[in-house]
């Protein structure tokens, strides 16, 4: 019982990261209707960042993840305005491949600057473990930390997109982008803008990845980059509540998996897991069936 | 040359892919053999051959059928694989090098074939990004599964094989072939760069021979439109599964001609980014366009190594990362899209009626 309590910790743990880079995936894809491949590797850069203003220039963590915040929101904005925005008419064939470029071209960078070596990502949620079940159960502040971010980010942004103008121009915008841009809406400062927070999301997370995998190297933000694509789709891509759901899922069925069955399989039963819902649910489990039309 | 003119230009660009092939082997082969390449590329040959061929099998899926696929490098491990230990199991049986080679390919193509049947029941159930996502799925599936095999040959020649765990029942004179995450250490280098060509040959065959076919037209009118071809009684899921399967055969051969021609092979070699790296090839050298694979290929994995690239030492990928989103931007831009679409009309109006799209 322990036991399971504890690995249903850890998974709620790692999936409430999993979600944070899920819901920037989504929004982006709800809005742009293109897969950003270079999505974990501004998780990469974020973490970088952060990395070098807590260890190098010894600032306070809360400064380190705020620049590493400030430093992804530019860059995604301007990945978007040079790689994506050309690109608004063109076949999506095409934007995943330039995705992919741009994924290249953040590793390489990264590797350039800042080496191949391993780096240890300094432990700064410090505190004691919470106490459960007289000591047998320990929840760790890395847990709670994430739990309370995941939260906070899926309140924050089910508030901006339900209530604010720009949150409503986004909704608009997903739906039909030339009825929104017939409305008066901005089309390119909205589109611009989802890059902005989903790259901002991608910074916190990949802080929130690093204390609980601490080592990084240019290719960190690779495989938690894939997982949350999985966790967006198996949620049902485009959907806010979605991305949360599957992010907790896939990290629930990630720790489980490696629990019980086996650490090896884990990938693999993690992926036969979206497979049997895509087959069931074709659009992911919160998604919108699409009715075609001919 | 009269001839030539008066076939339809589909067929004409067929012959002119065979001829370009035929001649870059006439060209490549005796130098190779008179020692004239650098060593480097000498040692590429055979894996460009399994690039090309990849890159074709999976032009199959992206450019005539339509379909994304991420997880192309999955079938290449599975014929990889399934080749290497055929062929390693064979060694006694067939001493013959180009035979044990031709064999050890028809049985990863057949590995391949069958995973690929497995997988298109649920991948052609769905469309568009989704089926992107289970592809990768199975490429990642495929992965961790050919990770924890083990494979191995006992005294008698009997194959053995288990999961997760160690072999241990191999007995006297028993030999392990594939293990587990190590992947296969020591492999009989048997191809060679006329493998290679001639599996490119048969690859192009195949691959014409279906496009140019009643099946193969099937195939394109679902890609142009879905609803439209199943509403004149095409049988969707048939044709999507023949050009899937036919795809993921040719690919499992292309990974066993490329793992028989290195010293050893890992799981970990056929992963999401070779997949990716293989869809590049596709996209920059024109869906649907097989001379353009087979160009794009070879260019593109010559490319790092060329004396050029090397003076960049580690600037090379960042430079061809820049590359790949350049040529993106430009091929997409509509400024560029009309200055060559005015070329094509003069063109087309030279020859006094409408190009047709090779």
């Amino acid at each position: 019982m322990v036991i399971f309590l504890t690995r249903l910790i850890n998974g709620i743990s790692l999936g409430s990261v999993y979600a944070i880079i899920a819901l920037g995936y989504t929004m982006v894809y709800g809005i742009a209707k293109m897969l950003n491949f270079a999505h974990g590797d501004v998780i990469m850069v974020g973490a970088y960042v952060c990395f070098f203003a807590i260890s190098t220039y010894h600032l306070n963590p809360v400064v380190g993840v705020l620049l590493a915040m400030v430093v992804c929101t530019l860059l995604g904005m301007v990945i978007e305005r040079l790689a994506y925005k050309p690109l608004r008419q063109a076949p999506s064939l095409a934007v995943l491949i330039t995705a992919i470029g741009v994924s290249y071209f953040l590793q390489n960078g990264a590797q350039l600057l800042w080496g191949s070596n391993n780096k240890m990502f300094p432990a700064f949620l410090k505190g004691d473990a919470l106490q459960l079940m007289d000591g047998q159960l320990r929840v760790s502040v890395t847990t709670v930390v994430n739990v309370v971010v995941c939260v906070v980010v899926m309140l924050a942004l089910t508030w901006f997109t339900g209530q604010t103008k720009m949150g409503k121009a986004m909704r608009a915008c997903s739906e039909d982008k030339g009825a929104a841009q017939l409305m008066g809406i901005n089309v390119d400062t909205t589109i611009s803008m989802t890059f902005a927070i989903g790259s901002a999301l991608a910074a916190v997370a990949g802080v929130l990845y690093m204390s609980s995998y601490p080592i990084l190297v240019p290719t960190t933000g690779s495989m938690p980059g894939i997982k949350a694509f999985t966790a967006a789709v198996f949620g049902g891509i485009g959907s806010i509540p979605g991305a949360l759901l599957g992010g907790l899922l896939l990290g629930v069925i990630e720790i489980f998996a490696g629990g019980y069955i086996s650490t090896q399989l884990q990938n693999a039963i993690v992926f036969a897991v979206l497979i049997v819902v895509l087959l069931v649910r074709p659009t992911g489990l919160l998604g919108k069936q699409i009715r075609e039309k001919v | 040359m009269n001839k030539l003119k008066r076939l339809s230009p589909a067929t004409r660009s067929n012959y002119l892919t065979y001829l370009g092939v035929i001649l870059a082997f006439a060209i490549l082969q005796p130098m190779a053999a008179g020692g004239k390449l650098s060593p480097t590329l000498q040692g590429q040959l055979v894996p460009i051959c399994a690039y090309v061929v990849m890159t074709l099998s999976l032009n199959l899926t992206v450019g005539v059928l339509g379909e994304l696929s991420l997880g192309h490098a999955g079938f290449m491990s599975v014929g990889a694989f399934s080749g290497a230990v055929a062929a390693s199991a064979l060694q006694y049986s067939i001493p013959n090098g180009g035979l044990r080679l031709a064999v050890a390919m028809v049985i990863g193509a057949v590995f391949a074939g069958i995973v690929g049947v497995l997988i298109s029941v649920p991948v052609l159930r769905l469309n568009g990004d989704y089926l992107a996502i289970v592809t990768l799925a199975f490429g990642q599936i495929i992965k961790s599964i050919v990770e924890n095999l083990y494979v191995g040959v006992d005294g008698k020649g009997m194959l053995h094989a288990s999961f997760l765990k160690p072999l241990t029942s191999l007995g006297e004179g028993g030999r392990m072939i594939v293990n587990g995450p190590m992947g296969i250490p020591n492999i009989a280098e048997i191809s060679s760069f006329i493998a290679g060509f001639i599996l490119i040959l048969i690859t192009l065959a195949v691959i014409f021979n279906l496009v140019n076919s009643r099946a193969g037209r099937a195939i394109m009118a679902i890609r142009d439109n879905r609803i439209a071809a199943e509403s004149v009684g095409l049988n969707i899921t048939k044709y999507k599964m023949m050009a899937f399967v036919t795809s993921a055969a040719l690919a499992g051969a292309a990974g066993t001609l490329f793992a028989l021609g290195q010293p050893a092979i890992v799981a970990s070699k056929f992963d999401f980014n070779t997949s990716i790296l293989i869809l590049v090839y596709v996209v920059l050298g024109g869906q649907g366009k097989m001379w353009g694979s087979i160009i794009a290929a070879t260019f593109l994995t010559v490319l790092p190594e060329t004396p050029a690239m090397r003076g960049l030492a580690d600037y090379r990928m960042l430079v061809y990362a820049v590359v790949l989103i350049v040529v993106m931007l430009v091929t997409n831009s509509p400024a560029i899209q009309s200055f060559f679409s005015r070329f094509q009309k003069e063109a087309e109006r030279e020859n006094g009626k409408g190009g047709e799209q090779a």
